[in-house]
C-alpha cells in the first residue's frame, strides 16, 4: 500500500471515531454508531498489518488474539452491576499499554517536544494504569471503598510525582539515549505506578465517578501524545476526541457533587471530609413500615417517584423494580424515575441498570426534569441512594454543602427502602430519614421490593 | 507547512470538535460515552503494533507485544462491553 492509502483509511477510521461519538446524542442512533466506530478500529488495525514492514507479524497478530479471547468473555459475561470496574480495568490496561509503547519509541526520539510528549505518556500512562486498578480493586471491594489516607499521604503523592518529573527532565538532557536513560525511563514508570495507587486511595466510592472520567481522560491525552510522537494522525485524533470527552464528563460530574474536582480528590486528605466521621449518636425516632403498608399506598396513588442510588445495584434489584413499575403502570398510576447524576459509580450508572431491566428510557428523567414534579407527586420510592436526597445539602457547613440534590422532601409521601440506618457515603445524618411524611422499609432492596410485588397483586 | 505545524493544526481542530460532540451527548447515555470513548482510545493498539513490528531486542519485543495484548483488550472489550449496554436502550416497545 502506498502512504496516501494509509492516511486515506486512517482519516476514514477517525471520521469513524467521530460518528461513533456522535451517535451517542441519542439513544436510537447510539448502537450504530459504535458499530461504526469498531469498524473504524479493525480498519485502522488491518491497515497497520498491511502497511508496515513489520517483523514479528505471527507473535503480534497470536498476541492480537489473546487479547481478544480475553477481552471478549469478560465483556459478554460480566453483569451489568459490574460494568463501572470493568471499564476501568479496560482504561487502566489502554493507559498501560500507551505508556508502554512511549517507553520504547524514548530512544528513538532523538530529543526535544517528541521525547517530553513521550516522557508525558510514560508518566499519566502509567498512573492511569495503576489508578484504574485501584478503582477496580475499590468497586470490586477487593479493598475498602472508604477513602484511605496514609501516614504523610499528601508527602508520598508529590514525592512521588516530583520525583517521577524531576527523572524526565535528567532523561531529557540525555536526549532519551543510552543505558542511563533506560534505567531512568524505569524509575520514571515506578513512581508514577505509587503516585497513581497514592492518587486514587483517598478518594471514597461515591466519588469514584469522577475519577474513573478523569483517568479516562489522562489515557486519552496519552493516545494523542503517541499520536504525536509516532506522527500518526489517527492516534493523535482518537486520542483527544477520548480527552474531550473525559474532560466534559468529569466536569459535569463535578458540577453535580457542587464542588470542584481537586476538592473530590484530595478532600480527604486535607482532613476536609467528614466521611466516615460519626455524628450525632442521639437515637432519633424513625417511622418504621410493612410491605403491605407501601403497596397500599403505591397502589392509591396518582404519581410516584422512583429515586435509585447505588443499593439498587448492589441488591441487583433493577428487574424487580421494573415489575414493581409495570404493575403500577397496570394500574393507571403514572411512574417516572429519577435519576441524580452522580448516582451509582460512574456516570449514567442509574440508566444503564434500569436499561438492562427494559425500563423505557422516556420515563429515566433528569434531575432538572424531575424536581419541579416532586410537589405533585404523591409517593417517592428512594432505593438505595442517600446523598442525593439529603437536604443537609441545601445548608452550609456539611461535607455535602451546595450539591444539588433531588428535592423529595417535597413529595406527599417519602418511603426509604435501606439496609440500615447507616449514614450515606458522606457519613451524615439524612434530617429526610425523620420527617413527618418518611416512612422506612428495612431490609434487602430486593427483597423488599419482591415482598411489595406481591403485596401489590393481591391490592 | 511543517509536519509539527500540521498535527499541532489536526490537535486544535480535534480538541473543538471532541468537544462539540461530546457536550450533545444525552444524560442517559454517559456510561456508554465512557466506555465508548475507552474502546476508541484502544486504537493505541496501532501504536503498539508498529513499535513491535520495529523492536529489534527480545526486551523490545516482549514489552511490545505486552501492550498488544493489553491495548487489544481495550479496544475489543471496550467496543463489545458498549454494544452490549447499547443493547439495553431499546426504548418502549408498542
Amino acid at each position: 500500500m502506498t502512504d496516501t492509502w494509509v492516511s486515506v483509511a486512517y482519516l476514514l477510521a477517525a471520521v469513524c471515531f467521530i460518528l461513533a461519538l456522535k451517535g451517542l446524542s441519542s439513544p436510537r442512533t447510539a448502537r450504530n454508531g459504535n458499530l461504526i466506530g469498531a469498524f473504524g478500529a479493525v480498519l485502522a488495525v488491518v491497515t497497520t498489518l498491511f502497511a508496515f514492514e513489520l517483523d514479528h507479524l505471527p507473535l503480534i497478530l497470536a498476541a492480537i488474539v489473546v487479547g481478544s479471547i480475553v477481552a471478549v468473555p469478560a465483556a459478554r459475561q460480566v453483569p451489568m452491576t459490574a460494568m463501572p470496574q470493568l471499564v476501568a480495568l479496560f482504561n487502566g490496561v489502554g493507559g498501560g499499554a500507551a505508556a508502554i509503547v512511549a517507553a520504547l519509541e524514548i530512544p528513538e526520539t532523538g530529543g526535544g517536544f517528541p521525547l517530553v510528549a513521550s516522557l508525558f505518556t510514560v508518566v499519566v500512562g502509567s498512573i492511569s494504569f495503576s489508578g484504574s486498578v485501584v478503582t477496580f480493586l475499590k468497586l470490586q471491594e477487593v479493598m475498602t471503598t472508604r477513602p484511605v489516607v496514609l501516614p504523610l499521604h499528601a508527602l508520598l503523592f508529590a514525592g512521588s510525582l516530583v520525583g517521577a518529573i524531576s527523572v524526565s527532565g535528567w532523561v531529557f538532557f540525555e536526549d532519551g539515549s543510552g543505558d542511563a536513560s533506560t534505567y531512568g525511563v524505569v524509575v520514571i514508570a515506578a513512581l508514577s505506578l505509587v503516585a497513581g495507587v497514592l492518587f486514587v486511595l483517598p478518594v471514597g466510592g461515591a466519588d469514584v465517578p469522577i475519577v474513573i472520567s478523569l483517568l479516562n481522560a489522562f489515557t486519552g491525552l496519552t493516545v494523542a501524545a503517541s499520536g504525536y510522537v509516532l506522527g500518526n494522525v489517527l492516534l493523535l485524533v482518537a486520542g483527544t476526541l477520548v480527552g474531550a470527552s473525559g474532560t466534559i464528563l468529569t466536569r459535569l460530574m463535578a458540577q453535580a457533587m457542587g464542588r470542584p474536582v481537586t476538592s473530590t480528590l484530595f478532600g480527604a486528605l486535607r482532613g476536609g471530609s467528614s466521611a466516615g466521621a460519626a455524628t450525632g449518636g442521639v437515637d432519633r425516632p424513625v417511622r418504621s413500615t410493612s410491605p403491605d403498608d407501601v403497596a397500599i399506598l403505591l397502589a392509591y396513588a396518582e404519581k410516584v417517584i422512583i429515586v435509585p442510588g447505588y443499593g439498587l445495584a448492589v441488591a441487583q434489584a433493577q428487574h424487580t423494580v421494573r415489575e414493581l413499575a409495570d404493575l403500577l403502570q397496570e394500574k393507571g398510576v403514572e411512574v417516572l424515575y429519577g435519576i441524580h447524576p452522580v448516582a451509582g459509580r460512574m456516570p449514567g450508572h442509574m440508566n444503564v441498570l434500569l436499561a438492562e431491566a427494559n425500563v423505557p428510557y422516556e420515563q429515566l428523567k433528569e434531575m432538572d426534569e424531575v424536581n419541579p414534579q416532586f410537589g405533585t407527586t404523591d409517593v417517592v420510592l428512594v432505593i438505595g441512594a442517600n446523598d442525593v436526597v439529603n437536604p443537609a445539602a441545601r445548608t452550609p457547613g456539611t461535607p455535602i454543602s451546595g450539591m444539588p440534590i433531588l428535592d423529595v422532601d417535597l413529595a406527599q409521601n417519602v418511603i426509604f427502602l435501606k439496609r440500615s440506618m447507616r449514614p450515606g457515603f458522606a457519613g451524615i445524618e439524612n434530617d429526610l430519614l425523620y420527617q413527618q411524611n418518611t416512612t422506612l422499609l428495612f431490609g434487602d432492596a430486593k427483597d423488599s421490593l419482591t415482598k411489595v410485588v406481591s403485596a401489590l397483586k393481591s391490592v | 507547512m511543517s509536519q509539527e505545524m500540521a498535527l499541532l493544526t489536526i490537535f486544535v481542530l480535534s480538541v473543538f470538535i471532541g468537544f462539540e460532540v461530546v457536550s450533545k451527548v444525552s444524560t442517559t447515555l454517559h456510561t456508554p460515552l465512557m466506555s465508548g470513548a475507552n474502546a476508541i482510545h484502544g486504537v493505541i493498539l496501532v501504536g503498539a503494533i508498529i513499535v513491535t513490528g520495529q523492536a529489534e531486542d527480545t526486551l523490545g519485543l516482549v514489552l511490545g507485544l505486552v501492550a498488544v495484548v493489553l491495548s487489544t483488550i481495550n479496544m475489543v472489550g471496550g467496543f463489545v462491553v458498549t454494544d452490549r449496554m447499547l443493547e439495553m436502550f431499546k426504548g418502549r416497545k408498542r
